[in-house]
């Protein structure tokens, strides 16, 4: 017998084994919904997948009763952009504060410890502070986001750019380069794909923050959506919305991950020899 | 005239003398191969050649004039590892010193001016056997191939003095000796002064026209702080070959 560690699935078993827990996840819950609905039919809590259908087809399908919009995209749409601007600035702030600190000794004396105590702020106990100084509209969000992002990805960047080897920056300088043409001839390029990372690593806490900040104060939104159900027990649109906002969060993570693959081939290049 | 005089130098961290007195005269178009124990200074040496570091006492000129305080362009440089950046074809890797000179604000240069830049890259490639592999990363290169590609980085930028730290210490010997004979080649065409350190006695007679050696003259434990390496070898090759002042005269 091989040990465990040496032992791998063939094809069939992997992919087998790759859908099992969702395939157990959702019969789980079918047995459950069904069995709920079968003691009670007004049940809300699991509702079965012909309800959780029709909300779908209520929310993003048919145009709502009031404003006549079709509230699931509207919702997207002022979610993804507060989303993307939040990530955008916060990837432009992070990754030039970030190499200035990992490249420059005097920026980095200036910025390090400042930005280390930073971000041992919690961001969602600044959320008060943002409401009260930009209102309760898209900035105080976008700069949630930001708040909530920024530091991890300045911290993260900077190392990256104190990990480039002492070699090549001195190699640099004995090819007569000046800081500023060390900086993008040398420096930003090798940054962009370590951005790239760091922005996919800060996905997750920048749609916590998003979501926190639409449930506490919005008038449209993924998450402003979700807790205004939640006052209805409307399990059957907070579902479907939780796995769209996963499905968002997956494509988006996705998209990065291509982008980086495409845009940064010197990365991968000549890997496999 | 000799073109890189190190005078009574001494190098210390805190109080422990690394290097002591260390003086020489090194003559234009020399191979200087430097070596010495694992400790000895050697590669501090180097340092302080490259302006990466600063002397405690003593200094270094170049044709007279003392050494910038930093790197510069007069002193090409080949590590080890990690000289190459690997986010540019080969090609432009070799293009980058041309554009750093040429453009200081962009890096890039324009129409007669890249012309001009792209064949004396082009022909420095073709001088190290890269002239084939231009459109390649660096990642995808093998490790004597990207040695030489550092090799041609630094000589596009036509220094006074180029300097190798342990240089070849990563190859396999028989990619080792191909990159030696490249680079002796190189070395009698444009006949610039070389400062090589090595940890390779052959490779330091074979390469070298003049092999220094360091050491510590004390070296029990108690001395070990207070007293640093100095020369205690310093020997002219006689060569077969004899590149000094053959073409450039």
């Amino acid at each position: 017998m091989r040990r465990f560690i040496n032992r791998h699935p063939d094809a069939a078993i992997r992919l087998l084994l790759i859908l099992l827990p969702f395939v157990l996840v959702i019969a789980a819950y079918a047995v459950a919904s069904s069995a709920r609905l079968a003691a009670n039919p007004d049940d809300k809590l699991l509702p079965s997948w012909t309800q959780m259908q029709q909300a779908v087809d209520r929310m993003a399908f048919t145009p709502d009763r009031r404003s006549g919009e079709y509230l699931m995209w509207k919702d997207t749409a002022a979610s993804l952009t507060r989303l993307g601007l939040g990530i955008g600035i916060a990837t432009v702030l992070g990754g030039l504060l970030g190499i200035l600190q990992g490249l420059i000794p005097y920026a980095r004396a200036l910025l390090s410890n400042f930005t280390g105590i930073v971000a041992m702020i919690p961001p969602l106990a600044v959320l008060p502070i943002l409401f009260i100084m930009f209102g309760l509209g898209e900035v105080s969000k976008v700069v949630l986001i930001i708040v909530g992002i920024l530091p991890f990805i300045i911290r993260d960047i900077a190392q990256r750019t104190g990990e480039i080897p002492r070699e090549q920056l001195i190699k640099a300088q004995t090819l007569g380069a000046s800081t500023w043409q060390i900086t993008h001839r040398i420096v930003v390029p090798q940054m962009l794909p370590r951005l790239i990372d760091s922005v996919r690593l800060s996905l997750g806490a920048a749609w916590l923050f998003l979501i926190s900040a639409e449930a506490i104060a919005a008038e449209a939104g993924l998450g402003y959506r979700i807790f205004l159900m939640r006052r209805y027990l409307s399990m059957d649109v907070i579902l479907p919305y939780v796995a769209w906002i996963t499905f968002l969060a997956f494509a988006l993570d996705f998209a990065l991950r291509l982008l980086q693959r495409w845009a940064f081939r010197w990365m991968y290049r000549g890997e496999g020899r | 005239m000799s073109q890189v005089s190190i005078k009574n130098l001494w190098k210390s961290y805190g109080d422990q003398t690394v290097l002591e007195n260390i003086s020489l005269e090194i003559e234009e178009g020399t191979f200087i191969s430097l070596v010495g124990p694992s400790g000895c200074g050697k590669s501090t040496m180097l340092r302080m050649l490259l302006g990466e570091e600063s002397p405690s006492k003593g200094e270094i000129l170049i044709d007279g004039a003392p050494l910038a305080p930093e790197p510069s362009a007069d002193r090409g440089v080949v590590f080890q590892r990690y000289s190459v950046f690997p986010h540019l074809t080969v090609f432009d890797n070799v293009m980058l010193g041309l554009e750093f000179a040429g453009s200081p604000f962009l890096s890039r240069l324009f129409g007669q001016k890249k012309k001009a830049a792209r064949a004396r890259s082009q022909s420095v490639l073709d001088a190290v056997g890269l002239g084939q592999a231009c459109r390649k990363y660096p990642s995808e290169l093998s490790g004597g191939m990207q040695q030489r590609l550092a090799i041609a980085q630094a000589l596009v930028k036509k220094p006074k003095v180029l300097l190798l730290d342990e240089p070849f210490g990563a190859l396999d010997p028989g990619i080792r000796a191909e990159v030696h004979e490249i680079l002796l080649s190189l070395w009698k065409e444009t006949h610039m002064t070389v400062f090589m350190v090595t940890h390779d006695l052959s490779e330091a007679f074979k390469l070298g026209t003049r092999v220094i050696a360091f050491d510590r003259a004390r070296n029990r434990p108690e001395e070990r702080k207070v007293y640093g390496a100095t020369i205690t070898f310093d020997h002219k090759v006689e060569r077969k070959l004899a590149p000094l002042h053959a073409q450039s005269a």
